[in-house]
This record gives C-alpha cells, sequence and structure tokens, in this order.
C-alpha cells in the first residue's frame, strides 16, 4: 500500500516537472505577444501618418489625464474607401522617448482627431506617438511629441454655464428666503393632495385607528426622504394635538432616528412631549422586500385608517399601496420616482407627483427656507421655459427660412446648455 | 371549537408531511424555498400563520444580514482599513499595504455623534451628524440634478416644430417634435407653483397633466409586464425546480 502511494507521488511530480517544462519551453520558443501593432503587422503598404499631432492637459478636471490631438491620415478617406483603408489609431506613449519602449495606451476608431489618456500620473511627464493602422496590417507613426505633463484644475470651464445657472437660481433662493424672512407673503398655488391630508388625519382619529406612515425606502441621503420626513412633521403636529396614533415603520437607520426627531419636535411644539414615545418609529429591515413583508404585514393587522407614502419608493410601491387600498385606507402618496407613480396614481386616493412632494414639504412646514427654495426653483423653470421657447422658435424659424444666420444663432443658443 | 382545532391540527400535519416528503425526494432548501414562496403568496388569500412566519423569518435575516454586511463591507474596508490598514489583514488582504489615512477619523467622529442619541445625555449631538449627511448630499444634488435635469433637458427639447426635407414637410418628425416641445412646456407650467393655474396658464397645466397621465399609462402597462415576467420566475421555480413538471 505505502509502495503504491510513493509510486503515485512520484509519479505526479514527474508529470508535473515535465508540464512546467513544456510550459517554460513554449514560452521561450514562441515569440513573446505583440506589444505594438508595427511588430506583428505583415508587410504592407503603410497608411499616411497622422499629422500635426500634439498632447495637452486635459483643461477642467482633477489631473490625471492627458489629451492627443492629430489631424487624420490621408488614407482616413472612409471604410469602403477603394485602395487603402484606415482601421484606427493606436496611441502609444512612454515616459522616456529615448531609452524606454512606447506602449499601447489605447485606440479611436477612424475618422477621430483626439484620444483622452485618462491613466496619467501628475508626478511624471509623457512621450506620445500616433500609429495610424490600415486594413491590410499597414502601420504608420507619427512623430513622437513631448514632453507633455497632465494636472489638476481648480475651475472646469466646461461647466461654465452650469455656474452660470446655478449662480441664478441660487440668488433667486436667497432673494426669496430673505423676503419671506421679513415677513412677506410668498404666494404658492394649491396642491389638491394636500387639502385632504388633514382630512385624512381627522377620519383617523374619528375612527379610533392609527395613522400608517412610510417615508419611503432610501437613506437621508435622499431628498426624496428628507421632503418625507418634513411632511411627517406636520402630521405629527396635526396628530399631536388631536391624539392620534402614528405608526412610522423605516427601512433605514438614519431615517429612524431622523424621523423620531421630527415627531418628537412636532409634540414639543404643540405642548404635549409627556403623549411622545420612541415607539412610534421603528426600524425593520434595509432588505426592500423584508420591509414591504413587514409592513404588508402591519397593515393587515393594525388596519391603519390612513396610510401615507412620502418619499423615494421602488418595486414595493403597488405592494403597499394595493394593500393600503383592500384595507379600505386613505392613502395619500407623494414620490418623485417617475415609474412608481403610475401605481400611485391607481391605487391612491391623492397623488403628488415629482416636484409637488416637495412643494408640499415648503408648504406645510411653511418655513422660509423651504418657500424661498420653492420660488427660487421657480424661476429657474422660468428660465428654462424661456430658453426652450428661444430655442424652438429659432430652429422653427431656420427651417422655414433656410436662414444660415438664423440656424447658427439658434445652435449658438442650444450650445449654452449643452453638457460637457 | 375543538373541531376547528382538529382541522388545524390536521392542516398542520399535512403540510409536516408534505414538506417531509419533498424534502426527502428534491431536497431541504429546494423544499424551504417553494414552502416560503407558497407561504408568501397565501397573503393573497389572507393574513395567516404561515405569511406571517414567512415575513418575520425574511424580516429577521435580512436585517442580520444588513448588519452584518454593513460592518464587514462598510466599517471593516472603509473606516478601520483607512485609520490602521495592517489590522484588516485577515479579511482585507489588498488594503493591508496602504498608508493609513486620518482624514476618515472626521466620518469616524460623526458616526459616534450619530450614536450618541442613544445614551440619556446630550442626544442633541446627533443632530449635527444628521445635517452634515443632509446638507452634503443637497450641494452634491444641488450639482447633479441641474445638470442632468435642468440643462439636459432644455438642450433636447430645442427641436425645429416644422421639419422639412429637401423642401417637402417631414410629417412624422414635425408631429413628433410638437409632442416633445408640448410636453415639455405644458409639464413645467404644471410645475410652476409661483402662479395660479388660470386662463392659458391653466390650459397649459391641464395639457401638461393629460400628457403626464398618458405617460404614467404607458409606464403602468410596462412595469406590469416586467412584474409578470418576475411571477413566471416563481411559477418556473415551483412548477420546474420543485414539483418537476416542466421539461
Amino acid at each position: 500500500m505505502n509502495r503504491s502511494f510513493v509510486r503515485s507521488i512520484l509519479l505526479l511530480l514527474a508529470v508535473t516537472a515535465w508540464a512546467v517544462f513544456a510550459v517554460a519551453q513554449d514560452d521561450t520558443t514562441q515569440p513573446a505577444p505583440a506589444d505594438t501593432l508595427q511588430e506583428t503587422a505583415p508587410v504592407a503598404e503603410a497608411p499616411a501618418p497622422a499629422t500635426n499631432v500634439r498632447g495637452e492637459d486635459t483643461p477642467g478636471d482633477e489631473g490625471g489625464s492627458i489629451t492627443v490631438f492629430w489631424d487624420q491620415s490621408a488614407d482616413d478617406t472612409g471604410i469602403d474607401a477603394e485602395g487603402i483603408t484606415v482601421i484606427g489609431y493606436e496611441i502609444r506613449r512612454t515616459i522616456d522617448a529615448d531609452n524606454v519602449p512606447f506602449h499601447s495606451v489605447g485606440f479611436a476608431a477612424p475618422g477621430s482627431e483626439r484620444f483622452e489618456d485618462a491613466t496619467t500620473s501628475d508626478d511624471s511627464t509623457y512621450y506620445y506617438v500616433v500609429v495610424t493602422a490600415s486594413r491590410d496590417g499597414g502601420r504608420a507613426e507619427s512623430d513622437v511629441i513631448g514632453p507633455v505633463q497632465s494636472s489638476p484644475q481648480w475651475f472646469n470651464t466646461n461647466r461654465t454655464n452650469v455656474f452660470i445657472i446655478g449662480l441664478i437660481i441660487s440668488a433667486a433662493i436667497l432673494y426669496f428666503i430673505a423676503s419671506a424672512r421679513k415677513g412677506k407673503q410668498l404666494f404658492i398655488r394649491r396642491i389638491a393632495g394636500l387639502e385632504a391630508v388633514h382630512d385624512a388625519i381627522g377620519r383617523a382619529t374619528e375612527m379610533g385607528r392609527p395613522i400608517l406612515y412610510i417615508p419611503g425606502i432610501q437613506d437621508m441621503d435622499d431628498v426624496q426622504t428628507v421632503a418625507g420626513v418634513t411632511i411627517l412633521g406636520y402630521v405629527a403636529r396635526t396628530i399631536a394635538e388631536y391624539d392620534t396614533r402614528i405608526d412610522v415603520p423605516t427601512s433605514r437607520s438614519i431615517v429612524m432616528s431622523t424621523a423620531r426627531e421630527t415627531i418628537k419636535a412636532a409634540y414639543i411644539s404643540v405642548g404635549r412631549p409627556d403623549a411622545y414615545s420612541d415607539d412610534a418609529v421603528h426600524y425593520v429591515t434595509d432588505e426592500q422586500f423584508g420591509y414591504v413583508a413587514a409592513v404588508d404585514g402591519i397593515m393587515v393587522r393594525d388596519k391603519p385608517a390612513t396610510c401615507f407614502y412620502m418619499g423615494a419608493f421602488f418595486a414595493e410601491s403597488l405592494i403597499m399601496a394595493e394593500t393600503g387600498n383592500s384595507i379600505g385606507a386613505i392613502q395619500i402618496a407623494g414620490t418623485a420616482m417617475p415609474a412608481q407613480l403610475p401605481f400611485f396614481v391607481a391605487a391612491c386616493d391623492y397623488t403628488l407627483i415629482g416636484e409637488e412632494l416637495f412643494a408640499a414639504s415648503a408648504y406645510l412646514s411653511n418655513e422660509p427656507k423651504q418657500l424661498g427654495s420653492l420660488k427660487g426653483q421657480d424661476v429657474g423653470k422660468l428660465v428654462a421655459m424661456l430658453a426652450i421657447l428661444a430655442g424652438v422658435g429659432l430652429f422653427t424659424l431656420a427651417q422655414l427660412t433656410g436662414a444660415e444666420t438664423i440656424n447658427n444663432a439658434a445652435q449658438w443658443v442650444q450650445d449654452q446648455f449643452l453638457l460637457n | 371549537m375543538e373541531r376547528r382545532a382538529i382541522w388545524y391540527l390536521l392542516g398542520f400535519l399535512v403540510v409536516v408531511l408534505a414538506f417531509v416528503v419533498s424534502t426527502a425526494l428534491k431536497g431541504f432548501y429546494i423544499t424551504l424555498g417553494a414552502f416560503l414562496t407558497l407561504s408568501i403568496l397565501s397573503f393573497l388569500y389572507k393574513d395567516n400563520i404561515f405569511y406571517k412566519a414567512a415575513e418575520h423569518l425574511f424580516v429577521g435575516v435580512s436585517a442580520a444580514y444588513w448588519m452584518t454586511m454593513g460592518f464587514w463591507t462598510v466599517l471593516i474596508p472603509n473606516l478601520i482599513g483607512k485609520l490602521h490598514p495592517p489590522i484588516v489583514r485577515p479579511f482585507v488582504p489588498a488594503i493591508a499595504d496602504q498608508p493609513a489615512n486620518y482624514f476618515y477619523l472626521i466620518p469616524a467622529v460623526l458616526g459616534i455623534m450619530l450614536l450618541w442619541r442613544l445614551s440619556p445625555k446630550g442626544p442633541w449631538i446627533s443632530r449635527w451628524s444628521l445635517a452634515f449627511i443632509v446638507g452634503t448630499t443637497a450641494g452634491l444634488n444641488f450639482i447633479r440634478y441641474m445638470a442632468s435635469d435642468l440643462l439636459g433637458q432644455i438642450n433636447s427639447s430645442m427641436v425645429p416644430l416644422v421639419v422639412l426635407e429637401n423642401g417637402s414637410l417631414d410629417t412624422l418628425t414635425s408631429i413628433s417634435n410638437i409632442v416633445i416641445f408640448l410636453g415639455v412646456f405644458c409639464g413645467l407650467i404644471y410645475f410652476f407653483f409661483s402662479k395660479e393655474h388660470k386662463g392659458a396658464f391653466g390650459v397649459g397645466s391641464r395639457i401638461g397633466i393629460w400628457i403626464l397621465m398618458i405617460t404614467f399609462g404607458a409606464g403602468f402597462g410596462y412595469t406590469v409586464m416586467a412584474r409578470i415576467s418576475l411571477l413566471v420566475g416563481r411559477f418556473q421555480f415551483l412548477l420546474g425546480d420543485w414539483l418537476g413538471l416542466l421539461g
């Protein structure tokens, strides 16, 4: 038995040694992997090289990137062209043009004239060469350029339009906040779903049944959750006055903490701190469908008279809203999740659509900051409407008249809202 | 009452027997998966003990799972591993040789402040962390939403209402562009809160809400179809993996 075991081990070692030797031989006999396109290419007529190659630090970034530009090869006349067909450009880089070989950092499609190398270090300088490749294996190197170095910038000039519009909206928000603080009445139009909030709380009070409040399933870093918790503050103030019971199951621990703070502050504000209990808000689980299963269970067992769904929701929206519907609760929902709005619209009595959720939050809290923010955002919408009108008008006019000047003007207006 | 108890007992025995037979034939995990699936689906009839059992199991297991995941994927690599990398060598060897980054003391302090609310004294300290989370998020999202939802939308909505192709009217593209323009413009009117929706503004607002409702209708149908595919997946598991009725 032992002899057989030793024999097996020896056999295994011999096979392993042979395999290692064979692989080593294979490595030495086979040609090294191609470092460049040029080395593997068969002899073929070389295409015209890319010319006027230049490299510069990519502007408006946080460093670590160099953009290489070139003029197309004279043979880059389309993929179906007769004769030499350029199939693309290989961009190669080195840190020392004389002593270190170039290696490939990427490829650009035929017809392109730039390549962004986003793998550079700000501490090094680089040299580049652009290799034009043709379909039949021909390769042509451009002149070597360099040294080029990447560096970070403080200001991204490509985003100047974002900065200017941000400035306009921020200035409007600050102006309206200041106006609200001075006591100026800021008009906000009637929002249908909000008027139902008071009635829904009253109904729960009369029926002696609890209110279920779902602040979405996202964390406090989602602005919809913030709006949902703000509306919870208003609801909590009313239930504190009416002495109605509220149940707030949450799927995030930080939302639980914030909701507790909010409800506690609401009870204190109406002079009933003794009536507050931490049990009103409880964590369930972060798992989406585990949370839904628990909320559905709460609904059918506690039979709340009113269900609020205010925040960010995903696939669980219809499951919860349908269960709430089946127990006969008044349901008021509010979310800015476009894919979930149809379900709330279908299954709930009132739905705050998209930005109405944030408007409701401002309307109910009546806080100068939120009101001013809402009014400031309306300024942003006004800017958007005017810009769209101008752009659409100019483009339509350009189509009807065929005037190049009008078309250029329309293009200019559109470019001001281009994302870079 | 006694008769009811006997029925319950019989039902329970049938379930146990089915579970045992299924486990013997198909294995424990497939049987457990099928049992839990049927338990959750039983909610369609009404709330019952099987649904309650599955619900509590799901909530308990998932809460524990998320807590464990949070510890091993956030606290260990992103906090302890950044402050003192060698200590996490047995768990995350890839970062063990990196230099310590003491900037991570800031989130550590904020995290401890967040937990301060458990203390009977000074629970207000946790509000500073909450304020930091909400404030930074609002600031970051301000730029993100303005770039993608505002600028991008304005840029894409600038289209000619009349499109001429070689001197003749391109009807389909023109209609498409008119719908895009009306949809965006009237939608903006609907979400404009500083003016009462009356007169021409009210008409624009009504067109806006109509377009929204048509979009919601299309979205409803699309998503319901996706949910049906999920249901089909569950039935494939029950009929195929569990009962072996599908080829």
